[in-house]
């Protein structure tokens, strides 16, 4: 599992728009570099981040190998209902991980 | 005699040869053409924030801002950025529905050398709205090792 650091307020009123930060760890590897032998290192990229809230996916992203390393990514929602906001990423060699956070929404 | 001197005359051709995976000028109007599927592409309404002077190409924050009230009726579909010179033109591709409540986007991202980058926003009336910044990389991110 990689690391994860993702910031999303625990609780917030019907109707915010709340900011939404996270940061995974991955090393992105381009698949243009070459290693210490000189071959170029395979590609090894996360290629696709979805963050599901309250039944809807709200916001998705696709990368390309331009996606600095450890991606960090920044957006917002608009809060409905209290629940959990489902993130994923998935990428290059089965990479998947999934985290979930809740939110409490009065 | 004859096919070793045909090689030694082909072998400059196949150095001069171009690096398929390079991205240019026309790869990007390519890649842009495919996000938009041919439609025109407008220039406002989208602001990319990226700093002019980049001191390391391996990670520089990036974030795009799109004027739209994003409510059900009007909002942005999708915002995309693409660059001229990084070995592919595409960096990111993002959707959106208008329960994001803002068009905004903020990562970081590579650039090989100093170019020009453009980012592009779809509108959920088909329109399509853009911005474009040049850059200056002192260290470009590392394509070469």
């Amino acid at each position: 599992m990689a690391r994860v650091l993702i910031n999303i307020p625990a609780a917030a009123r019907r109707g915010e728009i709340i900011p939404i930060r996270t940061l995974i760890q991955h090393t992105m590897e381009t698949g243009y570099r070459p290693g210490a032998d000189g071959e170029v290192l395979p590609r090894d990229i996360i290629r696709r981040f979805t963050c599901t809230y309250d039944g809807e996916e709200v916001f998705s992203a696709e990368f390309s190998p331009a996606i600095a390393a450890n991606p960090f990514l920044s957006f917002t929602l608009v809060t409905t209902n209290s629940g959990p906001v489902v993130l994923r990423w998935e990428g290059d060699n089965g990479f998947a991980q999934t985290e979930t956070r809740e939110i409490t929404v009065a | 005699m004859i096919t070793t001197r045909r090689l030694l005359l082909a072998a400059p051709a196949v150095l001069l040869l171009p690096q398929a995976s390079r991205a240019s000028p026309e790869a990007m109007t390519e890649a842009v053409q495919a996000f938009t599927r041919g439609a025109t592409v407008r220039s406002g309404r989208v602001a990319m924030d990226i700093s002019p002077l980049v001191e390391n190409g391996n990670t520089v924050p990036l974030s795009v801002i799109v004027d739209s009230p994003m409510t059900a009726e009007n909002y942005v579909r999708a915002i995309a950025v693409f660059n001229q010179r990084n070995p592919q033109p595409h960096v990111i591709t993002v959707r959106l529905s208008p329960r994001a409540g803002r068009a905004i986007l903020a990562t970081n991202i590579r650039l090989a050398t100093s170019q020009v980058l453009l980012a592009v926003a779809e509108l959920s009336d088909g329109s399509f709205w853009s911005d474009s910044t040049q850059v200056v990389v002192t260290l470009a991110a590392c394509v070469e090792g």
